[in-house]
């Protein structure tokens, strides 16, 4: 087994409405009657992000905002596992179905 | 080349795609597999001419590539002093039992739809066709660092994301041949009409690699009918290889090739795999529509008998399978000879590929035959100036040339 991300991709404020919210939890209720579910989250605008750089001596560092300025930015993720790409290739589909978002899948590095 | 030469070459041909399978299945790793099967054909190019080439180069090939990886592996072991026996399969190799297997396995990994096509294409070509890194290189007009990153960076992808080495599951699997399919046909297109202008209008080597790497996939994929379709077009393509291109390196028409140069053995084959396809009575997919469109050209000993209305009916067939502009664009040429060119002209005119170098050669052509010849030149103009091949620019010049001045 394998575990891989699936970032939420997204590009404007707000959550996820009511509809999509009721076909996540439907989709997260498979992944765990499955076996696949590790972790899911949504996370709130990036705009509510601070970057922290704890290196060198010092304080640490805060800065206001997100690493990266970007028009798209990562709304949430699930943590899911897989025995091969394939499958999580057909789980994220169907989380991306779900949420009515595009989705990112990366595999985690294997110790 | 000697006797021996040519026994290795075949023997490479034949037997690099099951070596490397065997292995990769064997090893879990795409690496080890491909590496240890270069080494064991570069030994056998050293024993053979001493020790003669033993029965089953195959097997030979597969054995020796075998004991180098579990070699290499060992002294990697002891390098990291790390147990790794795990990873360590027995030294007895299994049996050659489900080998056509892996070759399948083989193909599908090389053209998973994780990896970017042109990823795709050229670890199809190293794995499967056994082609070298250099030789791709060259085909695609790419440097070899570059290539070879190329190749690396999917071999690094498949096994971090963990691209299964398996034929895909049933529910995955007709749209999994679809992306082989489409490997294997952008393979033979750059073969058929390289786009670059710097390349050799067509490339054999390149056509004639997806031909044996279709007719490998066909033998693995016997009963599916889009296989049977891609290999028929290709070979009805192939078939007027030759006739296609002048002595002076300009495109030759379908309209205008000399028929008696087409090669009457590929036609035969490729009618043959289009017979079998109808009679199975089963929908075609798009190849076998193409196939079919191929065969009707390839029937008509002159351009004049051509069955126009049979091209039309299949490309018909074609658009409500897949109603793309280009599908439609191709549709209205046969249309034209039906119908005429002002009819054709009407169909193609609100079509949405300003970019297509052929769009633009279609509407010259029936702006020439409708006598307008001052919009012709500019059409003309613009799909000189959006074609890539050097054939093609070569004849579409010439046509422009011939107008008529106002």
């Amino acid at each position: 087994m394998a575990q891989y991300l699936v970032s939420v991709l997204f590009d404007a404020p707000g959550l996820a409405t009511e509809d999509e919210m009721a076909a996540i939890d439907a989709f997260n209720d498979q992944l765990v009657a499955d076996g696949h579910w590790v972790f899911a989250a949504g996370l709130t605008a990036p705009e509510t992000a601070t970057v922290v750089d704890g290196r060198g001596g010092g304080e640490a560092v805060f800065t206001d905002g997100p690493y990266l300025e970007s028009k798209e930015f990562i709304a949430g993720f699930w943590i899911l596992e897989a025995p091969d790409l394939d499958v999580a290739l057909r789980l994220a589909a169907g989380g991306s179905k779900a949420c009515n978002r595009r989705v990112e899948l990366r595999p985690f590095a294997s110790r | 080349m000697t006797d021996l030469d040519e026994v290795i070459t075949r023997v490479h041909r034949e037997e690099w795609a099951r070596v490397v399978a065997t292995l990769a299945r064997r090893f879990g790793d795409l690496d080890i597999a491909e590496e240890m099967a270069a080494e064991a054909f570069a030994t056998a190019v050293e024993r053979w001419p001493a020790d003669g080439v033993p029965p089953n180069p195959g097997a030979w090939l597969t054995t020796t590539a075998h004991r180098k990886a579990v070699d290499r592996l060992r002294r990697e072991a002891k390098r990291e002093e790390k147990h790794r026996k795990a990873l360590m399969p027995s030294d007895t190799p299994e049996p050659l039992g489900a080998i056509d297997d892996d070759r399948l396995r083989l193909i599908f990994t090389c053209c998973h739809p994780a990896l970017a096509m042109e990823a795709r294409v050229a670890l199809t070509l190293r794995m499967v066709g056994g082609l070298t890194v250099p030789e791709i290189a060259r085909a695609f007009l790419v440097q070899e660092t570059a290539m070879g990153q190329r190749i690396t960076r999917a071999k690094t992808k498949i096994k971090a994301a963990r691209i299964p080495y398996r034929v895909p599951a049933r529910e995955d699997l007709p749209a999994r041949v679809t992306g082989v399919l489409a490997v294997l046909y952008l393979i033979f297109n750059e073969g058929y009409l390289a786009s670059d202008p710097g390349k050799e209008a067509v490339r054999a080597d390149l056509t004639a690699e997806a031909i044996r790497l279709t007719r490998l996939v066909r033998a693995l994929l016997p009963a599916d009918g889009e296989v049977a379709g891609l290999l028929a077009l290709m070979l009805l393509t192939e078939a007027r290889r030759t006739a296609r291109v002048s002595a002076s390196g300009e495109l030759v028409t379908l309209a205008e090739q000399d028929r008696g140069a087409w090669d009457r053995e590929l036609i035969a084959e490729g009618h043959a795999l289009v017979r079998a396809r109808l009679a199975s009575g089963q929908a075609p997919g798009r190849y076998q529509i193409l196939a079919a469109v191929n065969a009707v050209h390839t029937d008509a000993r002159d351009v004049r008998d051509t069955d126009w209305s049979q091209v039309v009916a299949l490309y018909d067939q074609l658009v409500r399978l897949d109603p793309s502009p280009i599908v439609r664009l191709n549709r209205a040429i046969a249309v034209a000879e039906i119908d005429g060119p002002q009819v054709a002209l009407a169909e193609v005119d609100g079509l949405p590929l300003e970019g297509y170098h052929a769009f633009h050669a279609t509407r010259a052509d029936l702006l020439r035959r409708l006598g307008r010849s001052e919009q012709s030149r500019a059409a003309y103009d613009r799909a000189i100036e959006l074609a890539g091949n050097t054939a093609e620019t070569a004849y579409l010049t010439r046509r422009r040339d011939q107008l008529p001045r106002p």
